[in-house]
């Protein structure tokens, strides 16, 4: 249900109904489909993409590059889910080239983020370094753009 | 010192309006247009034009052309380079091949190019068969063009197919051309390979030579799309036009083209060259970026149309005004006869009381009474909204 999903990546909250109507199928078949993705975690979860500036949100965002030696056996794998059960860690991916993994964390104060890079992050046995980059600000998010985009500029009726 | 005041007797200003003008009709679009204009809160399903913002690239390779000052004429004909993707993308897409160097012509959008196809090859009185209901143009152009416009009525039965027979009655000796426009505006009807095979038959026995706006190909949402060039015997008397307006979403770009035998590209190119030079040279550097990587936004797009279409031909069956299923364009051709309205009233008394405009179906001939047309280029969101309203004046009927 490839275009299932494709539509609810563009809005998780469209009805059954829409939905169904939209892919030829019934509401009922959608919400088989649906439970059956979340229960098959293809869907992990549904959030609300927020704007923190119009929220008057004064969170601290940063991304880390972290070096971490790989072990044997469990190669990258344990260290990184180490890393990413943190609640600071919003994402956490494992990257190729000059560092090993991205890990985008958040904060509310600049000191709560530096004390979890410096007293948690970095005392971790296997991590070997870490370069951390503040977020100034945000352009685009998650596939969506934070200025609106202008209005409709179309003629009302054209052939 | 007085001038002597003219003897000639006072004339109105529209007394200077030349004849074939002053019997073409305004748009009935246009009528409805205005009074739309003039309310709030209207959700339009009346919007002939996609309503995608052109994708980014196509928007940036513009600037780009700006930037790099490239701001003069092009050649009468269009940028060699443009030429060049254009018949390869016709030869790759509809299997016709054409020669950039004299069989291709970038113009205004399709209207100009079927307005030059007209005036290059109509002699006074000429006759021009067309199928109805159609693109509001090809009448007056015709028209303006002094040919006569002869329409053969299409019927939803037939799921607004030409039929063989219907053109066959409709052909005299004056006949000289046949203009084709599948998928349609406005009932999204299509032809098959076989179908297609059958009018070209009928126009190679009664040497008839084929126009064909293909404007919507690449939005046919069944089987592949046919084009009538590529059947056997066909190209030498076929005039291809296509442009970018509606699979790319590029209709303020104004830019199309027409590719032809070379004999004819030349009387068309001599029309061109001195009513239009050229086609804007910014959007000839956009049509070039669309054809080189536009095929995936063009992917997405109708992905997104064809959802629209399932969810608005759902929403119609429900409130009881069961639809032909529209297989390209992004139109539905709504049949209203059982609520005993005209398409007049209808669209009338559904923008009045539920501030939806669609447009009526006699906008797009005599044939479209009975219908309304309502456009799925229209955001899924407006789409939601409009339904329940056009249930609701369905329902009090």
């Amino acid at each position: 249900m490839d275009a299932l999903l494709n539509l609810l990546e563009e809005n998780a909250l469209a009805t059954h109904e829409t939905l169904a109507a939209q892919l030829n199928t019934t509401p009922d078949e959608i919400r088989k489909h649906i439970k059956q993705l979340e229960k098959d975690r293809v869907i992990l979860a549904y959030k609300a993409i927020v704007d923190d500036e119009r929220a008057k949100r004064t969170h601290v965002k940063a991304v880390i590059e972290v070096r971490i030696t790989p072990e044997r056996e469990g190669g990258f794998d344990r260290l990184a889910h180490r890393i990413a059960q943190y609640r600071e860690v919003q994402s956490c991916f494992l990257m190729s080239g000059g560092f090993d993994l991205l890990v985008f964390i958040e904060g509310n104060t600049l000191q709560e983020v530096a004390g979890f890079i410096s007293e948690k992050l970095s005392t971790l046995p296997g991590v070997l370094s870490t370069a951390t980059h503040f977020n100034l600000k945000t352009y685009k998010q998650q596939g969506v753009l934070r200025q609106k985009p202008e209005t409709e500029q179309r003629l009302q009726i054209s052939p | 010192m007085h001038l002597p005041v003219s003897t000639v007797p006072a004339t109105s200003p529209n007394d200077f309006v030349a004849e074939h003008v002053r019997g073409i009709p305004r748009s009935g679009i246009r009528d409805f247009f205005e009074i739309v204009q003039s309310m709030s809160d209207v959700i339009s399903l009346g919007i002939g034009e996609p309503d995608f913002v052109t994708p980014w690239h196509i928007r940036e390779a513009a600037i780009y052309a700006l930037e790099r000052g490239k701001t003069g004429y092009t050649s009468n004909l269009g940028l060699l380079r443009l030429r060049e993707a254009i018949a390869e993308y016709v030869s790759t897409t509809y299997h016709v091949s054409y020669d950039p160097t004299t069989e291709v012509l970038v113009t205004v959008g399709v209207s100009e190019a079927l307005d030059l196809a007209l005036r290059a090859i109509l002699n006074p009185g000429d006759e021009v068969l067309y199928h109805e209901p159609c693109y509001v143009s090809y009448s007056p152009s015709i028209a303006l063009a002094h040919g006569r416009a002869v329409a053969i009525s299409t019927r939803e039965a037939d799921e607004f197919k030409l039929r063989p027979a219907a053109l066959k009655a409709a052909i005299t000796p004056k006949s000289k051309v046949l203009l084709l426009n599948f998928p349609t505006n406005p009932t999204g009807a299509v032809l098959t390979a076989r179908e297609l095979e059958e009018i070209a038959a009928i126009c190679r026995e009664h040497n008839l030579l084929v126009i064909t706006d293909e404007i919507y190909s690449e939005l046919s949402y069944a089987e592949p799309h046919t084009s009538i060039a590529s059947l056997p015997g066909m190209r030498e008397r076929t005039i291809f036009l296509h442009g970018f307006s509606k699979a790319f979403a590029m209709t303020g770009f104004r830019i199309g083209y027409a590719c032809a035998p070379a004999p004819l590209i030349d009387a068309m190119m001599r029309i061109h060259q001195y009513g239009i030079l050229c086609a804007p040279i910014i959007s000839q550097e956009a049509a070039l970026e669309a054809l080189r990587h536009g095929h995936n936004d063009m992917l997405e797009m109708r992905e997104h149309y064809r959802k629209r279409r399932n969810f608005l031909l759902y929403a119609f069956r429900e409130m009881g005004l069961p639809c032909f299923e529209p297989r390209g364009a992004f139109y539905l051709f709504v049949g209203i006869k059982p609520t005993g309205k005209s398409s007049h009233d209808f669209a009338m008394g559904l923008l009045k009381q539920e501030q939806v405009a669609v447009v009526p179906g006699t906008a797009f001939g005599a044939s479209g009474e009975g219908y309304i047309r309502c456009s799925y280029a229209t955001a899924l969101e407006q789409l939601e909204i409009a339904a329940p309203r056009i249930a609701r004046f369905v329902g009090k009927l």
